[in-house]
């Protein structure tokens, strides 16, 4: 009888104890839901709405639709029959009525340079055409209708989805026997622009490291007196705007600033050196920015390791070199590495720092996403490159997580 | 650490704040978008500041760099809040193209037949003619360069020159600097070669082009000693001399252009839009913006109440119109697209 109580009291003790674990996983995640809200909102669904923008492709299929479906039966291979060419005309008396045909000059203008002004000239011409045959009078109307390229690019891109802005952000094209191939070299860019960006990364982040791994070590080991006054510095530019920080750099750089009056004072230069609109003043000034999140995960990892080992290795005979390098650096490691990683990623995005310090040869891909998409209106293209550095940052880490380790980082 | 987190949360707030206050806009007056500086300075205080003055509506000014962008993402997402906007006749005829201009009724603006030819187009009305043209600062070169040879001959002129990062004037000016005739720039870059021979001139000086994207960039760099001579709408240097600073016009190949006025299409204020379009386009607030800023009017009666000594230095006095380059907008509207990606490609490589 006992027995039975106490199993009893067990089980209504079990399930109290877990409806109280509930409620507090639910005041969790209460708490959580905002966040969670926030950032699938602001963050995750424009990212991702952007990201099929990569290889949507509607402006044929919407305002094309009568020659689409023409073209369905085409074996391209020859000119396209009567049928397309009524088509097409039928369609662009649809589309100079809605003013959609500058929009179709546009779409295939990124494919067949100088298509957009015939477009447009076609789209006029159509609304007088009122019988056929339609093939003769575009043919008379200009070559471009005539060629066989043309009515290839039309059906390729009349498809809803395509590959032709991927392909782009890396220089490659549909070739017309179906193949890949790479883009004349006057168009090609962006590989080398990729190629650049992560260059630009990495050395600013070997650099952020070179200045911030000794600056961390004193700021580390001082008394918190000196420590703190430091720290103060260090911080102070961190919490300026970083617009405010970069153009800072435009005026120590330019050609008749102080450093180059300095240097030419000092008789190293006989005339100014080129420090803005360059490369160096590039990667200074984006040093400068990055510095405090390189430094700063490394010293709160230095705060946390004993001074007791290094002495324990010196007392056991190591020299002042091999303590540090064999006992001390190793512990520093997950701050390193989570400083370096935070540095690199947020290079990898960088913008307004090349834009205004750097030349015409510093833009980061940033730089084209922002000129793709205020500028050239091509979302497509703006939304490809994204996502082709949105997949390279993704491999990156993940390499850099097979050779250091996530979980072996620390910031603080 | 904690001090980091809550910095880049401020930050993240702010930015967010910042978007959300640029979508609010004023529902009562009209939202005007132009180009800032001293340009959108004398627009406050001819045309803006007036039509408030007249007709009780206020005027919500905002800048920008001519993103025709901007544009378009209001008028696909209809969240149109622009009510007329400022853009170039390359802009104005590719938005008309394109679908995102309202087409302008010209009965609730002006008589054509009083604006300049080519200035009364289908979606938008020319509102002042001004000029790229380049400078230098006197007290910094005292036999200073005269012609559009010697803005590409680095021998006698070393040193770094300002560009605009746009292909628009810079191909031009290539080919003349070339030996081409300014009447058949246009000719010439209608070919292949002729790009081809365009973007070779500007090879030659690549390496010593700082590029300018912003109005009020050309009058800083030239006062910063940054380079010697720059290209620069022609405004914007005249106002830096009245200013006191040095500068001198160069006016050969000067590349004439217009600034015209677009009403973004599905505006909510369309009447208040045209209301303003016909105030804007007056003969007497057309002849008031020149002693602001010199750039000429596009209404033809203005011309006459503009003060002669003032009319010599505009764009539009036939003294500076010698060397000019053709006005051709429709040659940019129909290739500005390719020619750009080119140029672009040809800056980043």
């Amino acid at each position: 009888m006992s027995v039975t109580t106490y199993s009893e009291d067990r089980s209504t003790l079990k399930a109290r104890l877990r409806r109280a674990e509930r409620m507090q996983r639910l005041r969790a995640l209460g708490l959580v839901l905002p966040l969670f809200l926030f950032i699938l909102v602001v963050f995750v669904t424009p990212i991702a709405i952007l990201l099929t923008r990569a290889v949507d492709n509607p402006e044929i299929a919407d305002n094309l639709p009568l020659t689409t479906t023409a073209l369905k039966d085409w074996d391209g291979k020859d000119l396209p029959g009567e049928a397309v060419y009524a088509a097409f005309a039928e369609d662009l008396k649809a589309a100079q009525k809605s003013k959609a045909t500058g929009l179709l000059g546009k779409r295939l203008n990124y494919e067949l340079p100088g298509t957009r002004s015939k477009m447009l000239q076609a789209g006029r011409t159509a609304e007088k055409m009122t019988a056929g045959p339609f093939k003769d009078a575009f043919l008379k109307l200009d070559p471009l209708w005539g060629k066989l390229e043309t009515w290839q690019v039309i059906e390729r891109a009349s498809h809803r989805t395509t590959s032709f802005y991927l392909l782009k952000a890396l220089d490659r094209q549909w070739s017309p026997t179906g193949g890949i191939e790479q883009v004349a070299p006057d168009q090609r860019l962006f590989v080398d622009v990729f190629v650049r960006t992560l260059g630009i990364s990495v050395g600013v982040t070997l650099a952020t490291l070179i200045l911030g791994f000794p600056l961390a070590y004193v700021l580390a080991t001082l008394p918190p007196r000196h420590s703190n006054l430091m720290m103060i510095l260090v911080l102070l530019p961190f919490w300026t705007s970083l617009l405010v920080r970069t153009t800072a750099w435009v005026v120590v750089l330019q050609t008749e600033g102080p450093v180059n009056d300095l240097l030419l004072w000092l008789g190293v230069t006989n005339e100014p050196l080129p420090l803005i609109f360059s490369r160096f003043g590039t990667i200074v000034a984006m040093t400068h920015i990055q510095l405090p999140f390189t430094l700063l995960p490394i010293y709160s990892v230095m705060k946390t390791i004993s001074p007791n080992y290094v002495r324990a290795a010196r007392s056991l005979g190591a020299g002042p070199f091999s303590a540090f390098w064999q006992i001390y650096f190793p512990q520093t490691m997950p701050g390193i590495a989570a400083g370096c990683l935070l540095t690199f990623i947020l290079c990898l995005g960088y913008y307004i720092t090349p834009a205004l310090v750097g030349g015409p040869t510093d833009q980061m891909i940033s730089y084209f996403v922002a000129l793709y998409t205020n500028r050239e209106l091509n979302w497509g293209q703006a939304s490809a490159l994204g996502a082709i550095l949105l997949a390279a940052t993704l491999i990156l880490y993940a390499v850099y997580n097979k050779l250091v380790g996530i979980d072996k980082m620390k910031l603080g | 650490m904690n001090k980091k987190f809550l910095t880049t949360g401020f930050i993240a707030a702010v930015a967010t704040a910042g978007v959300l206050a640029s979508v609010a806009y004023a529902a009562d007056g009209i939202t005007v978008v132009s180009w800032g500086g001293a340009y959108q300075k004398a627009q406050h205080d001819t045309i803006f500041g007036p039509y408030t003055a007249k007709t009780g509506t206020a005027v919500k000014e905002e800048e920008y760099n001519g993103e025709v962008a901007k544009i378009r993402a209001m008028v696909e997402s209809g969240t149109v809040s622009w009510d007329v906007i400022s853009v170039d006749t390359q802009t104005a005829l590719q938005g008309c193209d394109e679908g995102v201009l309202e087409t302008i009724d010209y009965s609730k603006v002006i008589d054509k037949a009083k604006v300049l030819p080519g200035a009364a187009l289908d979606c938008a009305i020319g509102s002042d003619v001004y000029a790229t043209v380049f400078a230098y600062d006197t007290a910094k070169l005292k036999d200073g360069p005269a012609s559009i040879k010697d803005l590409f001959d680095l021998q006698k002129f070393p040193g770094k020159r300002g560009l605009q990062k746009n292909p628009f004037v810079n191909l031009e000016w290539a080919l003349i600097a070339d030996g081409v005739d300014p009447n058949k720039v246009y000719d010439e870059l209608a070919t292949p070669a002729g790009v081809d021979r365009a973007f070779k001139k500007l090879d030659t000086i690549k390496k010593d082009v700082v590029w300018w994207e912003a109005g009020a960039q050309p009058p800083q760099l030239l006062a910063d000693g940054e380079v010697v001579m720059s290209s620069a709408w022609n405004g914007r240097i005249a106002n830096a001399i009245k200013e006191g600073k040095t500068f001198k016009i160069v006016w050969d190949g000067e590349a004439p252009d217009l600034d015209m006025w677009a009403i973004p299409k599905g505006t909510p204020n369309l009447d208040k839009s045209y209301e303003y379009l016909a105030f804007a386009s007056s003969a007497e607030v057309q002849s008031a913006l020149a002693p602001h800023i010199p750039y000429g009017p596009t209404n033809l009666d203005a011309v006459a109440l503009v003060d002669p000594e003032l009319a010599k230095t505009l764009p539009t006095h036939p003294d500076n119109l010698k060397a000019a380059i053709p006005l051709n907008p429709q040659f940019w509207g129909d290739n500005g697209e390719e020619l750009r990606a080119r140029f672009n490609t040809w800056l980043a490589q």
